[in-house]
C-alpha cells in the first residue's frame, strides 16, 4: 500500500533550533565506560532474615550489658535533693516566698534542716534546680549580646538590639543587657555540718570550675585590658533586677564581671523548663574523710529569687559525680529492653527464616 | 542618522506593525535604496534575518529569569515566607539567614538557565555569521554578506550545495527549464529533493551593469499565490526573513508535559500543606493556653521593645506565622530542583545506554521531554505505527505478476518465511552484498535478486511486449529523480570564482562546507544543480554547465541520445517513497535502467542498451482518494500516446477495459488478483500496474481540459482531480507487484517481551487487513492458535471466528482474543453511543489491529483508551502520519527513520529502532520510576522527620517556635547535609539489575497502575517520619531530663541522630551499593561533623559555642545516638526484612536471584519464565470469556448502519 507512507508527506514544517551545533562529525556513539553504563560494580545486599540474623543478636549481646552497666552505674550515683521554695506554710522559707520584692535591701534568710543518711566518699556537686523556668522561650533565648559579653567595647556602650527591652536603663547601656542577664538566679545557698554536739561547721564550697572552661576563657571575656573593673563598666548601668552591678558578683578578680562563673552558668541556657544549674562544688579535702559524713545538716537560704509567678520550685540538689551526669536510670534499662527486643527478634527471625529461609537458593517456582 | 521627530518615529514603527501585518505584503527591491538612511528603506519595518532563540539578553537576565521563576507557584510561597520574616513580630530566625535557601534555590536555576541560553546564543551566533551572497547595486555584482544582514527584499544568490539563508523566492535558476531541487531533510526531515520552479511572469533582464526586475506578482503570507512555495535558487528576492520564515513560525518550542507522578506529587504538597498548618494550628493554640494558665507575668517573659506584653490571644496568633517559619521545611523546598536535578542525571544515563545506540545511524535517543521519564516505567497501552516503526520502510522488491503470470522470484521468498529467519537473513545480506559491492551500504535492500524465469523471458523477445511494458511502466511511472551517487551531498568542487577571489576570505567554501554538516537546521541545497557564478557569469553558463556537469550530474541530459557519460551503475535514484524507489531498481535490475528525468521528459535504457526518450505530455500525482499516480508519454519511436497508471489494486481492478469483454484479460485480471491477494497474505506491499494507449484526438481534447483545470481559479484541486480521473479509464492491466517491508531487527522478541510486561499492543496502520494481518502475525502481535476477531463494514451482521489451529489440545484452553478493525468500522465504534462498548471489547483483546486508519483516527484511539481506560500510553511512530498520535499519548515516541523527521520533532523520545523500546521501557522506565517514586517518597519523609523534632521542642519551651538548633545548621541540615543523598539515590539506585529486568519482563508489571508511590506509601513514610522524629525527641529528652544541660548541647545529639537517621533510612532503601554511594553517604556525615565542628569554633556569637566538641568527649553522646538510631530504625528495618522473606512478590523475587551467580541466574530465570507463562495463560483465560457483548454490539452496528 502506498497510502500510509504518502500521507501529510507535503507539510512543511518544524525546525529544530536547539539541536544545531552537535557535533555530527564525531560519533555520537555514547562512551562504554562502567559509570555511563550504570554497571558499576555494586553490592546488591538482599535484607532477609537469615542475612540480617547476626545483626539482631550482635545488637542484643551488645546492648544489655551497656544497659546493665549504665543502670548500674547509674544506682550508684547517690543524689540528695531539698525543696527550698517555701509552698508549704509549714516550710522554713514560707514567709520569704510570700513577701518579696525585687528592690528589698534586706535579704530575707530562712534555714532548711536535713539529715544525711549516707556519707558522700567523693567530690559532690551542688546544684540548684528550678522547674517550670521556661529557659528556652524564644523571646528569652535570644535577649542577649554575646558581642557584649565577649568584651567588645563598642558592644558594651551600645548593646544589641536583641536585648531590648533590657538594653537600656534611664538612658544609659545595661551591662550584661538582656533578658537572660536581668533574670539571673540570686539566691545564695550555704550549707553547714550540725555536729553531733549541735555546732553549726560551714560546709567549704568551691565556686570556681563550675563553667565550661571555653565560656570561661574564651567566650567571655571583660571589656578592654583594664584590671580595674569598675573603670572597664564605667557609663553602664547594672540589670534591674540586679542588686549589685556586673563587677561586683565576686570578690575574685578571676571570678568577677562577665566571667563571674554563675553568671556564665546561667547564661548557659538550659534546654527544658525543668532544670539544674550547678551551683558549687564541694571538694573532697583528704583521703580519709568522707565530703560529706553522714549526720545533720542546714542549708542557709538568702531566699531573693521569686518563683511564684510561675508557679516554680526551686531545689537544692547534691549529687555524687559519675561520667554519666546525673543519675538517671532510662539510658540504661533502655539499652537492656531494647537489646532483649532485639534478641527476641533474632529469635523470631531464626524461625521465619527456618520456615521461609531455603526460597530463595531453592525452587521458589511453586509458591 | 538625521534627526526625526518622536512622532515621526511613532508614526513610522505604526506603519510597520500595519506593513507586517497585512495579509498582503508589498515588498519592494532594496536595490534602488541601496545606501541610503536605514529610515528611507522601503522594507525597514520588517525584521531582519538574524536567529535568535535565546531567552535573555545579558542585560536582563536576572529581573527576566527571575520573573520566569517566580511562576512557580511553589518559589513564590517561600519568597513570600522568606518576606515573612522580615515581619518584626513574627521573626523566627534572623531574616538574612531564611532568604539563604530560596536564594541558593533561585541560583542554581538561574545558572542552568543561564547556561542553557548562552549554548543557545552560541549556535544562534554561529548561524547568523554563515555568509551568504547579495547583490549589490553599488557594486554590481554579488557580495559576500552575514546572514543576519540579508533584508527583506534582497536579490540572493545561492549556489548548489549551499544552505539557502532565508524563505526565497525563486527568480531564477541556471537551469534552463527554470528548475531547481530543494532537500528539507533540515526541515522535516525528508530527504529526497524536491522540485521548485521559478516564478513564471517573472522577466529577469540581466546585463553586464545591473539587473532589473520586473515583478508582477503579489505574495500574501500564509497562502503564497503561487502554487506552494517555488522558491530557491539562484537570485531570489527574500520574503521572509530570520523569525518569520515558516519553520521559526511553526516551530512552537517544547511542549510542557506534566508525569502522573508530578501531579501524585503535588496532591501530597498539599496534604504537608495542611499537616504544617494543623502542627502551626497546634502551635498556636498551645502557646494560648500556656500564656494563659500562668498566675501572674513570670520572669522569663520578655516584653515588647516599648515594655509591654502582648495579650496571649494576640501572642498566639502571631506565633502561627512564626511556626509556619520554624516549619516551613515540612513542604520541601529542595524538593522541586532536586527532581529536576535526578532528572537529568536519568536522562544523561538513557542517552548514554549504549544498547539504545544505533551504529547505522549514528544515533543514540534523544529525549526531548526532560520531566516525564519516569511515566516510561509506567505504560499500560502501546499505540504503534507499522511502517517504518515495525517494518525497517526500506522496500525490497520481492514477487511480481506479468500478464497473469506469476514470477515469485524463489530465491527472495526463501527467506521470507521459516523460523530460522534470523540465520537466513544473515544469508541473504551476503548475497545483497556481492550484487551491491559498488553501492553504499544503505542502498543495499533496494537490490533484487533476479528470477531467471523472467529473465530469460525477457531475454527472449525482442518486440514490445508486455513484459517490457511492465518494466517500462516501472521504469517511468514514478517521481523519481536521478543524480549521481557520487555527487549526492558533496558540494561542487571549489571554483574560485570572481567573487571569493575579491573577498579576503582565504576560502569560505572550507567552512562552509564544514558547516553544512555541522548545521542541523537549514535547508540544504543539493548536488544535480549547476552552478553559476555571477550574473556577469552568465554568458558562460552554457559552458560552465559542462564544466560542472560531471561532477553534478545535471538533469539536463544531453539530447542527443549518445552513450551516457556516466556509467548506469553509478545512478542514483532519489525517490519520495521507498516503494517508487524499489521498483525503479527492480526495472534496472532486468534492465531498463531509468537514465534521467527531466520535467519534459524521460529516458530509459533498454536492456538492448538502446536508449529511449520518453516525451512526458504530462503527470498526474498521487493523491490519496485516487491512490494512484500516471504519467502521460509520448513513445519516441511508435509516437504514440501513452498513460502508465501505478496504484493499490482496487484502485486499479475498477478501472480496468472492459471488464466482461476479452476473455483473456478477464483472466489475467483474476489471476493477478489472486496472486495479489497472495502477496497480500505474504505480508507484501501490492502494486497494480496498468497501461493505456491514446489516440492523439483523445489527449489533445483531454489535454485541453486539463489546461482549463490547470488555469482554475477556483476548486482548482478538485478539477485537476476530476481530469485525472476521466483519463485513467480502460486500462489494460500489465501485472503487479509484491514489494516487501521487512521487519525490523527483533520486533518480535520486543512485542513479545512488551506484552509479557503487561503492556497491550496496539498498531494502528494505514495498511489493507491482509497485509497488517500478516505482518501482525509475522511480528509476534497476533498467535497462530489466536482468536482472531475481523470487524469490517462488511461482515456487520456475523463475525468472523479465525482460529487458525486444529490441534485439539487447544479445544479446552479458550484462545486469547484479538481484534483486527478497520477504519472504516472504527469511525462507526468511536461514534458516542458504542464508544464504551468498544473500550470495554477492547480491553479484554490481547491485542488489537487497526487497518486503514488516518492520522486523525489514530490519535482519536489513542485519546479514547486513555480517558476511558485512565491508562498511561504510549504512541511510536516515525511518519508525519502519527504525528497526532505521538502528541496525543501519555509519552510520544518517534522513531527516526526513513520518513522524515516530523514524528521525531512532536515526540518525547526518538529512538531509531523499535526494537529500543524494550530497554528504554523495561529497564529505564523501570528504573527511572522506582528511583524517582523512592526518592520523593525519602524527601518528603526526610524533611517530616527532621521538622518533627522541633515541633516536639515546641512543647516543652511553651509553643514559642524556639528551636534547640542553630538556624544556621538547620539551614545547612537540608542544603548541605543531606541533599546530595537523596539526588545519588534517585540517579543511581537499581533495585533489579538490567539483565533481570530483560530477562523477566513481568517485573515491569510493579510500575503500572499505581506502582510504588502511592497514597499508601507516602503516608506509612510519613508515619515512619513521624515515629522517628519521636524516637530521635524523646531518648535523649528522657535521658537529660532534669539534668543541667543547655539548649544547643541538647539540640546537638537531636540533630546528629537525625542526621543518621535519615542517612542510614536512605542506606536501608538503597538497593545496590557503589562506591559513590558510599563516598556520599560518608561524605555527607563527614561534612556534618566538620561544618558543625568548624561552627562551634569560628562562630564566637554563636550561643552553641563548642558545644559538638564538648558533647563529642561526652560518653553519653555516643550511647543516645547510637539507641536512638537503632530504635528509630528498627521497624522500617524489620519492615524489609520480613517483607523479603515472608512476601514473594516479583521485585523481591528477582533481587534474591539477582545475588546468584549469572550463569545460575539464567537458569532461573529460563524456569521462572516457563512457569510464569503457564499461569499467565491460565489467568488470561479467566478473564476472557467469549463475552456475549460481542454479539450486542454487532447488532447494534446493524443498527447504526441502518
Amino acid at each position: 500500500m502506498m497510502a500510509s507512507g504518502y500521507n501529510a508527506k507535503d507539510e512543511d514544517g518544524h525546525i529544530a533550533v536547539a539541536g544545531l551545533g552537535g557535533g555530527a562529525l564525531r560519533s555520537r556513539k555514547p562512551e562504554n565506560t562502567a559509570f555511563k553504563q550504570q554497571r558499576l560494580p555494586a553490592w546488591q545486599p538482599v535484607l532477609t532474615a537469615g542475612s540480617v540474623l547476626p545483626a539482631f543478636f550482635i545488637i542484643g549481646l551488645v546492648f544489655i550489658p551497656i544497659g546493665i552497666g549504665l543502670y548500674v552505674t547509674s544506682s550508684n550515683i547517690r543524689e540528695f535533693e531539698i525543696d527550698y521554695t517555701g509552698v508549704d506554710v509549714s516550710s522554713p522559707c514560707f514567709n520569704c516566698s510570700q513577701n518579696f520584692n525585687w528592690n528589698s535591701t534586706k535579704p530575707c534568710t530562712c534555714s532548711i534542716p536535713f539529715y544525711l543518711d549516707q556519707s558522700y566518699e567523693s567530690n559532690v556537686f551542688m546544684y540548684y534546680g528550678l522547674s517550670n523556668f521556661y529557659q528556652n522561650h524564644r523571646r528569652y533565648v535570644k535577649s542577649r549580646d554575646d558581642s557584649q559579653l565577649n568584651g567588645d567595647p563598642t558592644e558594651l556602650t551600645k548593646p544589641s538590639k536583641e536585648c531590648e527591652p533590657y538594653a537600656f536603663h534611664e538612658h544609659k547601656p545595661i551591662a550584661p543587657c538582656g533578658a537572660i542577664a536581668n533574670s539571673m538566679f540570686n539566691d545564695s545557698l550555704e550549707l553547714f555540718y550540725i555536729d553531733p554536739n549541735g555546732t553549726k561547721v560551714p560546709v567549704p564550697l568551691s565556686s570556681t570550675g563550675i563553667a565550661w572552661w571555653t565560656d570561661k576563657h574564651v567566650k567571655f571575656r571583660n571589656p578592654g585590658g583594664n584590671p580595674n573593673l569598675t573603670a572597664a563598666f564605667q557609663g553602664t548601668v547594672k540589670p534591674v533586677n540586679w542588686r549589685r552591678p556586673v563587677y561586683e558578683l565576686d570578690s575574685d578578680p578571676e571570678n568577677n564581671g562577665f566571667i563571674n562563673e554563675d553568671f556564665i552558668v546561667w547564661m548557659r541556657t538550659a534546654a527544658l523548663p525543668t532544670f539544674r544549674k550547678l551551683y558549687r562544688v564541694i571538694q573532697k579535702r583528704n583521703g580519709l574523710m568522707p565530703t560529706l559524713p553522714r549526720g545533720n545538716y542546714s542549708l542557709d537560704v538568702h531566699y531573693n529569687y521569686p518563683v511564684r509567678s510561675f508557679e516554680g520550685r526551686k531545689r537544692v540538689i547534691l549529687s555524687s559525680i559519675s561520667w554519666m551526669g546525673g543519675k538517671n536510670p532510662f539510658l540504661g534499662i533502655a539499652y537492656v529492653s531494647v537489646g532483649s527486643v532485639c534478641f527476641f527478634l533474632g529469635v523470631v527471625l531464626l524461625f521465619i527464616h527456618h520456615k521461609y529461609g531455603n526460597r530463595s537458593s531453592s525452587a521458589d517456582m511453586s509458591h | 542618522m538625521p534627526w526625526m521627530s518622536p512622532l515621526a518615529r511613532i508614526r513610522d514603527a505604526l506603519a510597520g506593525q500595519r506593513a507586517r501585518d497585512k495579509d498582503l505584503r508589498n515588498l519592494v527591491s532594496n536595490l534602488p535604496y541601496e545606501g541610503l538612511d536605514k529610515w528611507k528603506q522601503p522594507n525597514r519595518h520588517f525584521r531582519n534575518n538574524g536567529i535568535k532563540t535565546t531567552k535573555y539578553s545579558v542585560l536582563f537576565f536576572i529581573p527576566m529569569n527571575l520573573f520566569e521563576q517566580f511562576h512557580r507557584l511553589a518559589n513564590l510561597y517561600f519568597v513570600g515566607l522568606a518576606i515573612l520574616n522580615f515581619v518584626p513580630v513574627v521573626q523566627a530566625f534572623e531574616p538574612e539567614v531564611a532568604l539563604i535557601p530560596i536564594c541558593v534555590i533561585l541560583a542554581l536555576t538561574a545558572i542552568k538557565d543561564a547556561w542553557e541560553d548562552f549554548r543557545r546564543y552560541k549556535s544562534d551566533k554561529k548561524l547568523n555569521r554563515l555568509p551568504c551572497f547579495v547583490y549589490s547595486s553599488k557594486e554590481k555584482c554579488f557580495v559576500e554578506k552575514r546572514w543576519k544582514d540579508v533584508r527583506v527584499g534582497d536579490f540572493v544568490k545561492v549556489e548548489s550545495n549551499d544552505i539557502v539563508p532565508a524563505d526565497l523566492l525563486l527568480l531564477y535558476t541556471s537551469d534552463p527549464n527554470g528548475v531547481c531541487h530543494i532537500e528539507t531533510a533540515n526541515l522535516d526531515g525528508e530527504t529526497n529533493l524536491k522540485q521548485r520552479r521559478a516564478v513564471p511572469g517573472v522577466c529577469i533582464t540581466v546585463s553586464n551593469t545591473d539587473i532589473l526586475l520586473i515583478i508582477h506578482a503579489v505574495i500574501r503570507t500564509g497562502c503564497l499565490g503561487f502554487s506552494h512555495p517555488d522558491l530557491v535558487l539562484k537570485q531570489h528576492l527574500v520574503y521572509l526573513k530570520g523569525h518569520e520564515t515558516k519553520a521559526m513560525l511553526n516551530n512552537n518550542g517544547p511542549r510542557y508535559k506534566r508525569s502522573r507522578l508530578e501531579r501524585r506529587l503535588n496532591i501530597d504538597v498539599i496534604f504537608c500543606i495542611l499537616l504544617l498548618f494543623t502542627m502551626c494550628i497546634i502551635g498556636s493554640l498551645g502557646h494560648y493556653l500556656w500564656l494563659e494558665s500562668m498566675p501572674s507575668v513570670p520572669l522569663y517573659l520578655v516584653p515588647q521593645t516599648d515594655g509591654h506584653l502582648d495579650t496571649p490571644s494576640l501572642s498566639s496568633f502571631y506565633k502561627f506565622f512564626s511556626m509556619i517559619i520554624l516549619l516551613q521545611v515540612l513542604i520541601p523546598i529542595s524538593l522541586y530542583v532536586s527532581i529536576e536535578l535526578v532528572k537529568i542525571g536519568q536522562i544523561y544515563f538513557i542517552t548514554n545506554d549504549l544498547d539504545l545506540y544505533d551504529e547505522e545511524t549514528d544515533a543514540t535517543i534523544q529525549c526531548k521531554a526532560l520531566n516525564i521519564t519516569e511515566d516510561l516505567g509506567q505504560i499500560q497501552y502501546i499505540f504503534s505505527d507499522k511502517t517504518g516503526t515495525l517494518t525497517e520502510n526500506k522496500m525490497v522488491f520481492r514477487r511480481c505478476s506479468i500478464m497473469g503470470r506469476e514470477y515469485p522470484h524463489k530465491e527472495n521468498g526463501m527467506f521470507l518465511c521459516g523460523p530460522k529467519r534470523a540465520l537466513k537473513m544473515y544469508i541473504y545480506k551476503i548475497k545483497i552484498l556481492m550484487f551491491t559491492k559498488s553501492l553504499p551500504p544503505n542502498q543495499q535492500e533496494t537490490e533484487v535478486i533476479l528470477d531467471q524465469k523472467l529473465l530469460r523471458q525477457i531475454r527472449g523477445t525482442e518486440k514490445i511486449d508486455a513484459y517490457q511494458d511492465f518494466f517500462l511502466a516501472l521504469a517511468i511511472c514514478n517521481t523519481v529523480v536521478v543524480s549521481m551517487a557520487t555527487a549526492k551531498r558533496l558540494r561542487v568542487s571549489a571554483r574560485l570564482t570572481a567573487e571569493f577571489q575579491q573577498t579576503n576570505q582565504s576560502n569560505p567554501l572550507d567552512t562552509l562546507s564544514s558547516l553544512v554538516r555541522r548545521a542541523g537546521s537549514w535547508t540544504r541545497l543539493r548536488a544535480p544543480i549547476t552552478s553559476e557564478t555571477s550574473a556577469n557569469d552568465l554568458t558562460t553558463q552554457g559552458q560552465s554547465v559542462n564544466q560542472t556537469g560531471g561532477q553534478t550530474c545535471s538533469l539536463h541530459v544531453p539530447p542527443q541520445g549518445t552513450a551516457p557519460a556516466v556509467p548506469a551503475g553509478k545512478l542514483c535514484y532519489e525517490a519520495e517513497s521507498p516503494d517508487e524507489a524499489a521498483l525503479v531498481h527492480t526495472a534496472k535490475a532486468y534492465g531498463f535502467v531509468l537514465m534521467s528525468r527531466t520535467p519534459d521528459s524521460v529516458t530509459v535504457q533498454l536492456p538492448s542498451g538502446a536508449q529511449l526518450r520518453f516525451e512526458v505530455l504530462d503527470t498526474l500525482s498521487f493523491d490519496s482518494n485516487r491512490k494512484r499516480m500516471s504519467v502521460l508519454v509520448r513513445h519516441p519511436i511508435s509516437k504514440q500516446c501513452i498513460l502508465y497508471t501505478k496504484g493499490a489494486d482496487y484502485a486499479i481492478m475498477e478501472l480496468l477495459e472492459t471488464p466482461y469483454g476479452e476473455k483473456q484479460q478477464k483472466a489475467i485480471a483474476s489471476d493477478t488478483q489472486q496472486h495479489l491477494d497472495c502477496y497480500a497474505k505474504e505480508g507484501l506491499r501490492t502494486l497494480c500496474i496498468a497501461k493505456k494507449v491514446l489516440c492523439d484526438g483523445e489527449y489533445e481534447s483531454w489535454a485541453v481540459q486539463r489546461q482549463h483545470a490547470l488555469a482554475a481559479m477556483d476548486n482548482r484541486e478538485q478539477l485537476i482531480m476530476d481530469s485525472a480521473v476521466q483519463i485513467e479509464t480502460n486500462l489494460c492491466l500489465l501485472g503487479a507487484t509484491g514489494v516487501e517491508d521487512r521487519l525490523q531487527d527483533s520486533v518480535p522478541d520486543t512485542v513479545m517481551t512488551l506484552r509479557e510486561a503487561g503492556i497491550q499492543v496496539w498498531v494502528l496502520t494505514g495498511d489493507k487487513p491482509e497485509t497488517a494481518v500478516n505482518i501482525g502475525y509475522a511480528c509476534r502481535l497476533l498467535e497462530q492458535d489466536d482468536l482472531v476477531i475481523n470487524m469490517s463494514c462488511k461482515n456487520l451482521c456475523y463475525w468472523e471466528k479465525q482460529s487458525c489451529s486444529a490441534d485439539p489440545r487447544n479445544v479446552d484452553t479458550t484462545p486469547d482474543i484479538s481484534l483486527v478493525i478497520d477504519g472504516r468500522t472504527l469511525t462507526m465504534l468511536m461514534s458516542p453511543d458504542l464508544r464504551d462498548r468498544f473500550v470495554d471489547l477492547a480491553r479484554h483483546c490481547r491485542s488489537v489491529l487497526c487497518c486503514r486508519v488516518t492520522p486523525l483516527q489514530k490519535s482519536e484511539v489513542v485519546k479514547l483508551i486513555r480517558e476511558k481506560l485512565k491508562v498511561m500510553t504510549l504512541a511510536v511512530g516515525d511518519g508525519a502520519n502519527d504525528v497526532n498520535m505521538i502528541q496525543a499519548a501519555d509519552i510520544g515516541v518517534g522513531i527516526s527513520g526513513q520518513e522524515g523527521m516530523q514524528a521525531v520533532m512532536a515526540s518525547d523520545f526518538a529512538i531509531s529502532r523499535f526494537k529500543h523500546l524494550k530497554k528504554l521501557l523495561l529497564v529505564h522506565g523501570h528504573w527511572c520510576y522506582s528511583r524517582l517514586a523512592n526518592m520523593i517518597i525519602y524527601f518528603f519523609y526526610k524533611n517530616a522527620a527532621n521538622v518533627n523534632l522541633l515541633f516536639w521542642y515546641q512543647f516543652f519551651c511553651g509553643f514559642t517556635a524556639n528551636a534547640m538548633i542553630d538556624h544556621w545548621l538547620m539551614i545547612f541540615f537540608n542544603l548541605l547535609f543531606t541533599s546530595v543523598p537523596p539526588i545519588m539515590f534517585g540517579i543511581m539506585d537499581k533495585d533489579v539489575s538490567a539483565e533481570m529486568l530483560l530477562g523477566l519482563p513481568e517485573l515491569y508489571r510493579t510500575g503500572q497502575g499505581k506502582g510504588e508511590y502511592s497514597f499508601f506509601t507516602f503516608w506509612i513514610s510519613m508515619l515512619d517520619a513521624f515515629y522517628q522524629s519521636l524516637v530521635a525527641f524523646f531518648i535523649p529528652y528522657f535521658t537529660y531530663r532534669g539534668s543541667d544541660i543547655d539548649i544547643y548541647a541538647f539540640g546537638t545529639p537531636l540533630n546528629t541522630i537525625s542526621l543518621f537517621t535519615i542517612l542510614l533510612h536512605l542506606s536501608i532503601e538503597i538497593k545496590a551499593w557503589t562506591i559513590v554511594h558510599v563516598f556520599i553517604i560518608l561524605g555527607s556525615v563527614t561534612l556534618y561533623f566538620i561544618v558543625t565542628l568548624a561552627y562551634g569554633v569560628r562562630y564566637l556569637n554563636y550561643s552553641g559555642y563548642w558545644t559538638l566538641q564538648a558533647q563529642m568527649v561526652d560518653p553519653m553522646f555516643y550511647l543516645v545516638c547510637l539507641i536512638s538510631t537503632v530504635i528509630a530504625l528498627l521497624p522500617r528495618y524489620l519492615f524489609h526484612v520480613l517483607k523479603n522473606s515472608i512476601t514473594c512478590s516479583p521485585i523481591v523475587e528477582a533481587r534474591h536471584l539477582d545475588t546468584l551467580e549469572p550463569s545460575t541466574r539464567d537458569q532461573w530465570i529460563k524456569e521462572w519464565r516457563s512457569f510464569r507463562g503457564r499461569v499467565q495463560d491460565k489467568t488470561s483465560d479467566v478473564s476472557v470469556p467469549p463475552s456475549p457483548s460481542l454479539e450486542n454490539l454487532q447488532d447494534d452496528t446493524k443498527q447504526v448502519k441502518l
